[in-house]
């Protein structure tokens, strides 16, 4: 049986490769528990990182033109990368 | 100008950049036990009670009075009780008009108690940290309003504390959408002594803490909104007048600490393109807090207000 491990980076830029400014994972195994503020320092430096630990890629944020008179508002981080890994666990 | 001691230009533009002013060990320890005397005994775990039966408990008996949306927040709390003598200490009523200006009206506040591992057990609840949120709903407003929490007794890292994201005040969300952002870079944790008050402008990131110790951890929240003036509430004579905009870019060496070093220090989350904005958006409330509307800070809106017109 299969269970799905998810990582998600907010990086610096657009780029993949860029540095890790925020973070969240969910274990859908079940054998850790992660929670809001529970770490200090991304597992990761960057998201090129996380693909060399075997992380798979499968969404990244689009890159959306700025609309006109709210060019300068800033809301959500910006640039988000999710990543899953698949675990065999016993049923 | 007022008698209070008013947060002088550093002060207002570090709260200007970060949204927060932590003040330690403020609240002095007979207003600290004044205090947790009025909120009255928590009521210890009961195998199968569900936390919310505690904490409904503990909100009708706590000596904390229901008060009215909108009220003046000097009418809010009873002569002589502990959060009226809080918010009349003097560093405390300076703060306050210097962030929101005279007769600020009071909005709400809460009691926020978090329970350590034995309740939870106890309840059959997970105990789990806060997810992160902005408080209220989208507010695209200039203005901002002020929230003060204090922590009456001491708080440890194994307590949890309020979580809080420097800088993230200008950012227009909604509330919980934010959940999905377990740790950003630069988060800090509220470790304090007891009486300490943190002031977070009302659009600054935040979430509780998962309590691991072995004792509640209670802080009192208080939100206030202006009335009147936000504009040069703070102490303006200590504002300095440079004689122009300073060099940006190549610099030959430090530059001295100034309200302009203050407003362009990024933080540690900011994002290379949307960290720039963050720092146009500090000059434009900059130019709210003091009245003027052709400050500017590392030539940021000067340049995109240059419409070549002659």
């Amino acid at each position: 049986m299969r269970r799905q491990k998810v990582l998600v980076l907010y990086t610096s830029n657009s780029a993949l490769d860029s540095a890790v400014v925020g973070w969240s994972r969910y274990d859908g195994t079940g054998e850790t528990r992660h929670m809001a503020g529970d770490a200090e320092e991304p597992p990761y430096r960057t998201g090129l990182d996380a693909l060399k630990d075997g992380w798979r890629l499968f969404q990244a944020s689009q890159l959306l033109p700025h609309s006109r008179g709210s060019e300068f508002d800033v809301s959500y981080l910006k640039y988000e990368f999710w990543f899953e890994q698949l675990v065999e666990v016993n049923p | 100008m007022s008698d209070l001691p008013l947060l002088d230009a550093h002060d207002m533009a570090r709260f200007a950049a970060r949204g927060f002013l932590r003040m330690d060990a403020v609240v002095p320890d007979e207003i600290n036990a004044q205090f947790l005397a009025e909120v009255g005994e928590i009521a210890q775990p009961q195998p199968g009670r569900k936390l919310r039966a505690a904490y409904g408990q503990l909100l009708a008996q706590a000596g904390i009075p229901e008060v009215g949306a909108g009220t003046p927040l000097a009418r809010t709390y009873p002569q002589g009780s502990a959060l009226a003598r809080l918010l009349e200490l003097p560093v405390v009523a300076g703060a306050i008009r210097s962030l929101v200006g005279e007769d600020p009206t009071f909005d709400h506040h809460f009691l926020h108690v978090t329970f350590p591992p034995a309740y939870h057990e106890a309840g059959g609840g997970e105990n789990v940290s806060q997810h992160t949120h902005q408080d209220s709903t989208i507010d695209p407003r200039q203005a901002f309003d002020v929230q003060i929490m204090y922590y009456p007794h001491a708080v440890t890292r194994e307590m949890g504390g309020t979580r809080f994201v420097p800088g993230t005040h200008l950012r227009k969300v909604s509330e919980a959408a934010l959940g999905r952002y377990q740790n950003i870079r630069g988060q800090q944790h509220m470790v304090c002594e007891a009486g300490t008050l943190l002031f977070l402008h009302s659009g600054v990131w935040h979430g509780g803490g998962v309590n691991l110790s072995d004792r509640t951890r209670t802080m009192f929240k208080i939100r206030m909104n202006p009335s009147r003036s936000q504009v040069r509430m703070f102490d303006v004579s200590t504002l300095e007048s440079p004689a122009g905009q300073r060099p940006i870019f190549y610099l030959k060496g430090p530059q001295p600490r100034s309200v302009e070093q203050i407003l362009m220090t990024p933080e540690p989350w900011f994002e290379d393109d949307t960290g720039r904005l963050e720092l146009l958006n500090r000059v434009k409330l900059w130019r709210y807090l003091t009245g003027d509307p052709s400050y500017d800070a590392d030539y940021w809106l000067t340049r995109v207000e240059n419409l070549a017109e002659a």
